[in-house]
């Protein structure tokens, strides 16, 4: 499988990643090599096997909905870049 | 460890002599295995550790310095996780493998290096730089638990505690002669474990023997509601002996021998194997059909799930943020172009790839099939035999940097551990020889799922007929 410069900057958006035209470059010569490689794949016959997304078959795991405590208010914003009061401060997101 | 609890209890030596001879020792250290030493918190458990010994308290764990993995969360000493990302990052709480430690009273000495988010095998994309393997300077440790094998192979510590999520924890242990083992999934928590692919995630333990390792891994074993993920299953109890291996079917799949092992290792091997089959052991001629699958199901799966796991990583709430950027989008964009380093971004966008509308069935569902049918594979390998033995590694430690420029490369070495983590089984790495160039040679023994013990146990009886595991660095 190929990847083309404009894949790879469509990627790089979804996965929120800003790339220089170098990287971008890179990226895609890099990646087409992996996805081609990863094609071998095919050669397997998968017809009627069912994917394995975790090897323990879990459904749910429940617990006693009880009052517990939990992390308090300032050790959460301990590790905050930007904050003011009790909130974490980001740039502004509607005009 | 065991010798540093019998040395506690037997010689004048206590805690607190061995952990601040200890730090002086990591103080001169040119390896590069740690990034954080945590001097006052080792030195006070020391004490408390020394005190309790004179008390006439038996625990095993009491004073034994630990070195910790830097994607383990340590409440109040930094957790980077090798990233820049997090080069900052202080948890505010312990995962649950190391409230286990503590509370059994051990030492949590420090941080270990690692790759980057453990995405690696070489301990070469650390924000902080490269480990150096103890054998020989100019080579990898392995990785991506590099530091951890490089502190418990030097005698930076007594043990570690290491995460593997396609070898991370076996391959370096292979690489610096020492023993390491990944559980089997669930049997550890991951509370606490930065998330790298959730599925395939294991935290276990590396030491210099498989008697410290079982000992570790007794510390850290069992049931946490913490993560949904542990499995409430009735853990076998600790083993220290050996076990009588006579008439132990021992698997040796044909595909383990396959194009791209050296024929050193190769050698090494057989002649473990050999000695296993000395032992009583019957070996059985067998295959696991989709090994040569594994690599491809491995990096579309464990980069899918990565590229979601990196997710978190926005600069809000935790982290290094750039700084004045236009708006909520730019902050995103920015902060993780930054923040990530080389092996992380190409991950991610692969994984991204791989989920992304048009190509989630080619890629991702594909390799979640092909999945399947490895677990099958081992499935129907069990019936025939009790273990399976094989490489660790196809090569030796090499240079440092020699495959920098070749990502797929480096992926291809993982062959032989990745399919104890898509199936979820527990594997040992376990030191079977040494090469031309005096490098050693480890060999993986595979087990069915909580089989732990018998892993260990034949580890154990390998390691009473051999001398590998003693010979240092």
């Amino acid at each position: 499988m190929k990847i083309n410069k404009a894949e790879v900057e469509y990627i790089a958006n979804l996965a929120r990643i800003s790339l220089d035209d170098s990287e971008v470059k890179r990226l895609k010569k890099e990646l087409s090599s992996i996805l081609n490689y990863m094609d071998l794949l095919n050669e397997v016959d998968t017809t009627d096997v069912e994917p394995t997304v975790h090897t323990r078959t879990i459904t749910n795991a429940l617990r006693p909905d009880e009052l517990r405590e939990s992390q308090n208010k300032q050790d959460a914003l301990v590790n905050a870049p930007t904050r003011q009061n009790d909130f974490f401060v980001v740039p502004k997101v509607i005009e | 460890m065991l010798e540093t609890a019998r040395m506690y209890r037997h010689e004048a030596k206590s805690p607190k002599d061995l952990v601040q001879a200890l730090l002086a020792k990591i103080k001169q250290d040119t390896l590069n295995a740690y990034i954080t030493v945590d001097e006052a918190g080792s030195m006070e458990a020391a004490c408390q550790a020394t005190k309790s010994i004179e008390q006439g308290h038996d625990e095993i764990m009491l004073g034994i310095p630990i070195a910790v993995k830097d994607n383990i969360c340590t409440r109040g000493i930094p957790t980077s996780c090798g990233s820049k990302i997090l080069s900052n990052f202080i948890p505010m709480y312990d995962a649950h493998v190391i409230e286990r430690l503590k509370s059994l009273g051990a030492v949590i000495i420090g941080k270990t290096n690692l790759d980057e988010f453990a995405m690696g095998s070489t301990t070469t994309t650390s924000h902080v730089g490269p480990t150096l393997n103890p054998w020989d300077h100019s080579r990898t440790p392995g990785g991506s638990s590099g530091g951890s094998a490089a502190a418990v192979a030097a005698g930076l510590c007594a043990g570690a505690l290491g995460s593997d999520t396609g070898g991370s924890i076996r391959q370096p242990a292979s690489f610096c002669g020492i023993t390491g083992l990944k559980p089997t999934y669930g049997s550890v928590s991951r509370y606490g474990l930065v998330a790298f692919a959730s599925s395939l995630d294991q935290i276990g333990p590396i030491a210099c023997s498989a008697r410290d390792v079982s000992v570790l891994f007794d510390a850290i074993k069992g049931y946490d509601p913490k993560d949904s993920t542990s499995v409430a299953h009735e853990y076998t109890p600790s083993v220290l002996d050996g076990i009588d291996i006579k008439g132990l079917r021992i698997g040796v799949p044909r595909s383990f021998f396959s194009q791209g092992l050296s024929e050193q290792v190769e050698r090494e091997l057989r002649s473990g194997i050999s000695t296993l089959e000395e032992l009583g052991a019957t070996i059985v001629d067998m295959d696991i059909p989709h090994i040569k699958y594994g690599v491809a199901s491995y990096y579309i799966i464990a980069n899918a799930e990565a590229s979601s796991n990196l997710a978190r990583y926005d600069g809000v709430r935790y982290g290094a943020r750039k700084m004045d950027t236009q708006s909520l989008s730019d902050m995103y964009l920015e902060t993780r172009a930054k923040g990530f380093g080389n092996e992380v971004k190409r991950r991610i966008m692969l994984g991204t790839y791989a989920l992304s509308a048009g190509y989630y069935d080619q890629y991702y569902k594909k390799a979640s099939k092909v999945r399947t049918l490895l677990i099958n594979d081992f499935k129907s390998a069990f019936g025939i035999c009790d273990l399976i033995a094989g490489p660790t590694t196809p090569v030796t430690a090499f240079g440092l940097y020699d495959m920098v420029d070749d990502p797929l490369s480096i992926y291809l070495l993982d062959i032989y551990t990745i399919p104890a983590n898509l199936t979820g089984l527990p594997a040992i790495s376990i030191p079977c020889g040494f090469d031309d160039d005096n490098l050693p040679v480890g060999m993986q023994l595979i087990a069915p799922a909580f089989r732990e013990d018998l892993l260990l146990r034949t580890s154990m009886t390998f390691q009473d007929n051999t001398n590998f595991h003693k010979v240092k660095p």
